[in-house]
């Protein structure tokens, strides 16, 4: 990173990134835990128009902010009254929790601290993606493109219409 | 946040807070992908068509897990992940 500005709003955003994730976990009420989901999805995608890749961010926002945060609105407010505690977590459980995550940070940044960190000192320089070549890329039938899996993810997403139909269908 | 993810997956008993430790895992697993791709091969697109794909597939998972779950709460009313101890009403 080369000025201080952008320090300072990427300390931020990786400050609201760690605050609001802490916040979805050890909410008690569901419905605010869904909505710290919301920020720190905004702050990922914050993330992403910060390193240049506009298209990723905007399909950050549309897709996970505008559709899956309200998918579990609504599936929250259909399942439970808005009111409600959660139950009192167990010691045990919170122990086990707790083991987890801690081995899961202290594997992934040991492997960070020291393989990597004196590749993140510098940002190397790199021309915006086009919408030109971000479709000949995702479009493409060459080496390195991407026609099959797109198309494989759109019969997946087919075949999820159709599976959520069937399963959530009355009987 | 893979590490509130793995806490939340663990302790939480609601299958909605499940579901939503598991976004923020999926979310934090994206933001390496598009950080490495950047920092170590900016003229390479794969770590964004990573993500891109990744995204969708968070989706359409996202999506048929609710539809279960909303089935579930119909027939158990209660989606506490230990008191549904039945696959088969």
């Amino acid at each position: 990173m080369e000025s201080v500005g952008s320090i300072i709003i990427l300390g931020i955003i990786v400050l609201s990134i760690v605050v609001f994730s802490v916040l979805t976990v050890t909410s008690r009420k569901i419905l605010r835990s869904a909505t710290y989901l919301l920020f720190t999805l905004f702050a990922t995608a914050m993330i992403y128009f910060q390193l240049d890749y506009e298209f990723l961010g905007a399909v950050q926002i549309a897709v996970y902010a505008g559709g899956i945060v309200v998918l579990f609105v609504f599936s929250i407010l259909l399942t439970s009254h808005p009111g409600d505690n959660s139950t009192k977590l167990t010691s045990k459980k919170h122990v086990l929790g707790f083991i987890a995550a801690g081995a899961t940070l202290l594997v992934a940044g040991y492997a960070l601290v020291s393989r990597c960190a004196d590749l993140f000192k510098t940002l190397p320089a790199m021309e915006a993606i086009t919408m030109d070549k971000l479709g000949e890329n995702l479009m493409g039938t060459g080496a390195g493109q991407y026609l099959l899996p797109f198309e494989a993810i759109s019969v997946l997403l087919l075949a999820c219409i159709i599976g959520g139909i069937v399963v959530a269908r009355k009987r | 946040m893979f590490c509130c993810g793995v806490y939340g997956f663990i302790t939480r008993r609601n299958m909605i807070a499940i579901l939503i430790s598991l976004e923020l895992m999926l979310n934090a697993v994206d933001i390496n992908f598009v950080v490495f791709n950047r920092f170590l091969y900016p003229e390479a697109m794969e770590g964004m068509f990573f993500t891109l794909f990744a995204i969708a597939i968070a989706a359409a998972e996202t999506a048929l897990a609710i539809a279960i779950i909303i089935n579930l709460f119909r027939v158990a009313k209660n989606i506490d992940v230990e008191d549904v101890n039945d696959m088969k009403f």
